[in-house]
Order: structure tokens, then C-alpha cells, then sequence
């Protein structure tokens, strides 16, 4: 799950990591009330979970209270588009209105998990040329990336803040200050059990102190059972309604940009369909995982997703049914074509226990299937159809 | 011996009591696994179909004499009852749950590093060993007793492989799904190293996917210490990059964890990658032949 950087820098606050002043905004008037508050130059700065914002004009300075109502109004006003956030852009309803600080220099420092076998664990990430993307670090400075991974049985320790310091380039008497940011960075890490922690740019100011321009927390949404504060800060209409509404049934369902929709159960098999797609001449439009338990009401639902995504011009539907069986799946096939009104044609692959059976099911019920035995086999006629439903329309 | 299950396996469902744990305590009794105890604490002294409840994972050891334990817990629970079966000093534990936080695998897997015990998943689904037993999810049907090595990080995926080679006359020393979570128990190169020394086993199929390097890790082993043909597949050729795909370690992240990449470090390393998954066990009967 992400948060909105104001809602990181909220939890950043709570463990002692300095961060600029400021506040959000929900409309310009709200920002030039803030910025009055402020005095001074303010930065405005679009709340959205999508990166690259500067890129795309989402974040203003600001010499008055006025400018940074002006801001606000131009950065609320139309969408942002950014290289995150594909062509269309997000409407921006929320702007951080913030100090602007004299910045020295830029700094990058980041928490992951370390997946590589041997090591999983917390690893720092830090590098002496914050302020781009890490992936543009990567590329222009690959040198400068320094990874400190920490044992969860010891946690932060003094000598962690001392080689990260020394990687930083950050001089002596500031490394026990720059050892307390990292300390309450790598407590938010494990305590809110976060899978990202970054902070970029990490800067040290004019004035010789550590803040931390840019806050980004994306949290395990397996341990949001335990947090049900953070689960508090999900903010719904930065995802796709359809997905939402999926997940709420129990289906893990991604759109892509194809045309051909396809439900599976399993997340490897769901995968490996969009593959046997894409490889016999076509393009999924989705990624849909029902699970083990293919239930009536979540085929139901599969198929009211694919009547809703108006890319859908053909379905293929592949179960491989093992403890699941086979005729149930097509039964509720059955049941939820009389119920949602799907115009795109379908090809239906049903393997496993109750195959046979399922089968008969399907040819008995009227409704207009295709059926396939085989994995690409499926594919193919479902390509097959697709094209010509195209040249129908 | 195959690897891992074997005839000498007695095996403790922890979560006997459960509708999952139940059913697939039964199933696995259907398939011939010896399942000699259950745990679900405060439940001790029942027995779930004539398999005696215990209420703690040492009692089934003390009493049964339990070595394999299959964990079909809830995942705010499953953490516990991963640590009860290391304390009991269980050699193979086998843990099906979905959902397990991150951090927890992080400690437990710190936690297995010095013991004798071998952590397969979580998030997966399971063991099986035809003619021996099986601890997991997989339907008893697609199996049949040979000799290629499956392995696999998913569920359905690899029913559909063991599928297709049972049905081309391909039998399975072993099967293993290590699981889809980004901090598996056991990797792919640990069960690539059992099989190369099991001496029931003549090839080894690969299934692996998208985000994390550990096809990468996968294919370097193969390259240094394996002579046993490997055959692959990887899934998720069309995912896009930054998006969760159902495993919670299905993600391209920070441009890493491709699948052309990783099918690159495959082919580098000398295992037959197939790109098409209904290839995966005409691949195989065409190596065995030439074996």
C-alpha cells in the first residue's frame, strides 16, 4: 500500500526525523492560508502516489502567499501527467504547501528488503547523488550506491550510522545527528512494517542541518491486519475502481491494455495465460487471479469486470481445477452468463478433476461458448475470435 | 529416496482442526502419506478422522514421533506455529499459508540458519513424492512415480506442468513449490542441489517467474554444479513492470526482475527455456530420450 508524502512526513514527524514545516491543502485558498502561516518562499507540491512529479510541473515555488494559491490552482486544475503515470495523468486533490530550505547538497537513502538468498533482510540503500531516481543513480553513478543491510535480531547499531556517514560523505560532527535520522527511518521500517522507506532528497541545508526533503512509505499489505492506523491512510481514489472492487471480492486483478480479458486461477497460471496471449498474436487485458475457491459469486463478478472494461472484446476463461472441480467452475460459468450480459465471445478451458463433466455442463447449458482442451490451443482460438469479432464491429 | 518426502516421513498437520488442515490431512492419507499427529492447541486428546490431536507440535514429536510437519494456519498465527516446529526440532517443515508479513520471514528465516530444520514456503503448495506421500494442496491425480525433479514458486502453474508430463507417460521423483513470496523458506538452488544428488532423479524442471533474482541465483548453480539436464519456464513475460501479480513476490521493481532477463540467464546457463507453456513436456520427453 502507498501514502501520500504529507502522510509519510506525518509518520516521519513521530519518530523525531526532522522534516521541513508545512502542512496540506485541499483547495488554493487552504494553501494560501498555509503558506501566510509559513512566511517566506513555500514549495507547492502535488499529493499524488505517482513519482517524477517535478517532471510533470507538479511541484511550484512560490515568493507569496498569493503564488502559492496560484499554484495550487494550476496544479489542482488539470491532470498530471507524469512518466509514472501514463498518458490520461491524475487528477491532483490535495498540494503540500512547505518551507523552501537553502539546500547544500542532496542526499538519497532508502530501506528495502534485500531478496538475494543469504542476506533477507532490511537493507539500507544510500548514495551521494540524491535528488534523481535511484534507477537514474544506477545508471549515471553506479559507484556511488552503498548497501548496508541490518540484522533484525541487533537493529540499527552505531556502526551502521558511522559506514553509511563515511558513504555519504557526511563530515564527522554531523554523523550522530544523520545516525538518529537513520535510526527512526529503520524503527518506521520495522515497526509499521513498511516495504520501501525512502527519502529523496535527503538534504543537508546551508545551515549545516539533516532534513529530509521527501518522504515515500509503501507498506507489506500482508501486515496491514496488524496496523489498522495505516490501513486508516489508504486513499482510494489514487487506484483503479475496478481493481478495488475486485480485491473486495477476493480477486487479484490488474488492467493492462490489451483487449482480450482473461480469468484464471492461480497467480502463475494467471500469469503464464497472458504469456500463451500475448505469444499466439494477441493482448491481455488483464491480469485476473479468482484463486483456489472459483466461486459462483466471484465468477460473477470476473465477468461484471470484463462487461465493465469496454477494451474487453473476447474472454478466455482457463482453470486448472486440482482440489477445485472442474463441473462447479462451469455450473457457475453458467449461472453468472444468465446474469451478467456479456457481449464479448468466450473460449472456456476447464482441465483437471471433473473435466469431462464440466464439459457436458457447458454444451448442455445454450450458451455460446467456445471450449478448448489444450493451453495454447485456448489461446489461439481466443485470438482467433477476437480478430474477427474486430472486423464485425 | 527421491528428496525431502520420503517412506520415512510421519508427518504432523499443525491446524488439523481446521476445514482446510482436515481435508487436506485426509487427501494426503488417501495418497499413502504416513499423517501420524495433528495440533491445534486446546484440542488435544480428539482426533480428526483417526489421526490423534495433540496440543503442541513437542507432544506429536514425543508421542508419535513426528519428523514432517505441514502448517495450514491462518497468517496472523503461522509465524508461531513455523517457530513451534524448529523448537521441536522438526527436519522438514512444510507451511501452505498466504499472506505472512514480510518481516516475519525475515526473523524465522534468521531463526531456521543453525538448526536442522528445512522450511518449504510459505505461500505454497507443497511436497509430494509419488509413492511416498505428499504435504500440501496438490491434487492427488496429476501425479505419477518417475524420475524428473519439479520445482516450481507457484500453485496451479505447476499442476498444469506435473499434468502435462504425467499424461506424456512422465513420472515425478519429487515435486516442490517453494512458494510466491518474496522471502521464501527454501530456494530454488537448495532443491537443485538435492536433486543433482539424488540418485532417483535424471532431470529437473524449473518453473520460475517474474520480480526478485531468484532465477538469476537459479541459473548460475545450474552453470557451476549441475550435470543433470535442466528444463524451464518463466511466467509473466507480459506483466508490467511495478505492479504486484498476485504473489506478493511477483513484482518487477526498480527495472529488476524481468522475465527476459531472467529467461536470458537460463538459456546462458545451459537450461532449456521453452517460451510456450503447453511445450514444457514435449521438452522433457525430448531430453529424456536423448539421456
Amino acid at each position: 500500500m502507498k501514502v501520500h508524502e504529507y502522510q509519510a512526513k506525518a509518520i516521519f514527524k513521530e519518530y523525531g526525523i526532522p522534516v521541513p514545516s508545512g502542512e496540506p491543502a485541499g483547495s488554493p485558498e487552504e494553501a494560501r492560508i498555509i503558506a501566510e502561516k509559513l512566511g517566506g518562499r513555500t514549495a507547492v507540491k502535488a499529493q499524488v502516489h505517482a513519482g517524477g512529479r517535478g517532471k510533470g510541473g507538479g511541484i511550484r515555488l512560490a515568493d507569496t502567499p498569493e503564488q502559492a494559491r496560484a499554484a495550487a490552482k494550476e496544479i489542482m486544475g488539470k491532470k498530471l501527467v507524469t512518466p509514472q503515470t501514463g498518458g490520461d495523468g491524475i487528477q491532483v486533490r490535495k498540494v503540500l504547501v512547505e518551507e523552501v530550505l537553502e539546500i547544500e547538497r542532496e542526499l538519497y537513502a532508502g530501506i528495502v528488503i534485500d531478496r538475494a538468498a543469504g542476506f533477507e533482510q532490511a537493507v539500507f540503500v544510500v548514495s551521494k547523488s540524491g535528488g534523481m531516481e535511484i534507477e537514474e543513480i544506477a545508471r549515471n553513478s553506479p559507484e556511488s550506491i552503498v548497501k548496508v543491510g541490518i540484522h533484525p535480531f541487533t537493529g540499527f547499531k552505531g556502526f551502521h550510522g558511522r559506514r553509511i556517514a563515511a558513504a555519504l560523505g557526511v563530515e564527522e560532527k554531523m554523523t550522530p545527528e544523520l545516525s538518529r535520522l537513520l535510526s527512526g527511518l529503520y524503527r518506521i521500517f520495522m515497526e509499521k512494517d513498511a516495504s520501501l522507506v525512502e527519502v529523496n532528497p535527503l538534504v543537508i541545508t546551508k545551515g549545516g542541518a539533516i532534513c529530509a526533503l521527501d518522504a515515500k512509505i509503501n507498506f507489506d499489505d500482508d501486515a496491514l491486519f496488524r496496523h489498522p492506523d495505516i490501513k486508516e491512510l489508504r486513499d482510494f481514489s489514487e487506484e483503479s475502481p475496478l481493481e478495488v472492487e475486485a480485491s473486495g471480492a477476493g480477486i487479484n486483478y490488474i488492467k493492462l491494455s490489451g483487449n482480450i480479458g482473461c480469468m484464471v486461477n492461480g497467480a502463475g497460471l494467471a500469469m503464464a495465460t497472458m504469456d500463451l496471449i500475448k505469444l499466439a498474436g494477441g493482448e491481455p487485458a488483464n491480469f485476473m487471479d479468482v484463486g483456489g475457491g472459483a466461486t459462483p459469486e466471484r465468477i460473477e463478478k470476473a465477468f461484471e469486470i470484463f462487461s465493465a472494461d469496454t477494451n474487453v472484446s473476447a474472454v478466455l476463461v482457463n482453470i486448472f481445477g486440482g482440489i477445485l472441480r472442474c463441473d462447479r467452475v462451469a455450473t457457475g460459468i453458467v449461472e453468472a452468463m444468465k446474469r451478467v450480459r456479456l457481449r464479448a465471445p468466450m473460449v472456456v478451458r476447464l482441465q483437471g478433476t471433473n473435466a469431462a463433466e464440466a464439459r457436458k455442463i457447458l454444451e448442455k447449458s445454450n450458451l455460446k461458448f467456445e471450449t478448448a482442451e489444450g493451453l495454447f490451443e485456448a489461446a489461439q482460438k481466443v485470438v482467433a475470435i477476437n480478430s474477427k469479432a474486430g472486423k464485425v464491429r | 529416496m527421491a528428496i525431502l518426502l520420503n517412506e520415512h516421513s510421519r508427518i504432523v498437520i499443525q491446524g488439523i482442526t481446521g476445514g482446510e488442515g482436515s481435508f487436506h490431512a485426509k487427501e494426503a492419507v488417501k495418497f499413502g502419506s504416513r499423517v501420524v499427529a495433528g495440533v491445534t492447541p486446546g484440542k488435544g486428546g480428539k482426533d480428526v478422522d483417526g489421526i490423534p490431536v495433540f496440543n503442541s507440535v513437542h507432544e506429536a514429536v514425543r508421542n508419535e514421533g513426528a519428523n514432517a510437519a505441514g502448517i495450514y494456519v491462518p497468517a496472523a498465527f503461522a509465524p508461531d506455529a513455523v517457530l513451534e516446529a524448529i523448537d521441536a526440532g522438526i527436519g522438514l517443515i512444510v507451511c501452505m499459508t498466504e499472506g505472512i508479513p514480510v518481516l516475519e520471514m525475515v526473523k524465522i528465516k534468521k531463526m531456521l540458519s543453525g538448526t536442522a530444520s528445512r522450511l518449504i514456503g510459505p505461500n505454497c503448495p507443497g511436497i509430494t513424492t509419488p509413492g511416498a506421500g505428499k504435504i500440501g494442496f496438490m491434487p492427488n491425480f496429476i501425479h505419477s512415480k518417475g524420475q524428473v525433479g519439479v520445482v516450481s514458486r507457484s500453485g496451479t502453474l505447476t499442476y498444469e506442468v506435473i499434468h502435462q508430463l504425467t499424461g506424456l507417460g512422465v513420472g515425478q521423483s519429487t515435486s516442490i513449490g517453494i512458494g510466491g513470496d518474496p522471502i521464501p523458506g527454501t530456494a530454488f538452488t537448495d532443491v537443485l542441489e538435492m536433486y543433482q544428488a539424488d540418485p532417483e532423479t535424471s532431470m529437473v524442471v524449473i518453473i520460475g517467474e517474474i520480480g526478485g533474482s531468484a532465477e538469476e541465483e537459479a541459473a548460475e548453480f545450474v552453470k557451476e554444479k549441475m550435470t543433470k539436464p535442466v528444463a524451464g519456464f518463466i511466467a509473466g513475460r507480459t506483466a508490467p513492470p511495478g505492479k504486484r501479480m498476485g504473489h506478493a513476490g511477483a513484482i518487477i521493481a526498480g527495472g529488476k526482475g524481468g522475465a527476459a532477463d531472467k529467461m536470458q540467464a537460463w538459456t546462458n546457463a545451459g537450461i532449456s527455456v521453452v517460451e510456450n507453456l503447453a511445450d514444457i513436456g514435449r521438452k522433457v520427453v525430448e531430453i529424456l530420450h536423448n539421456l
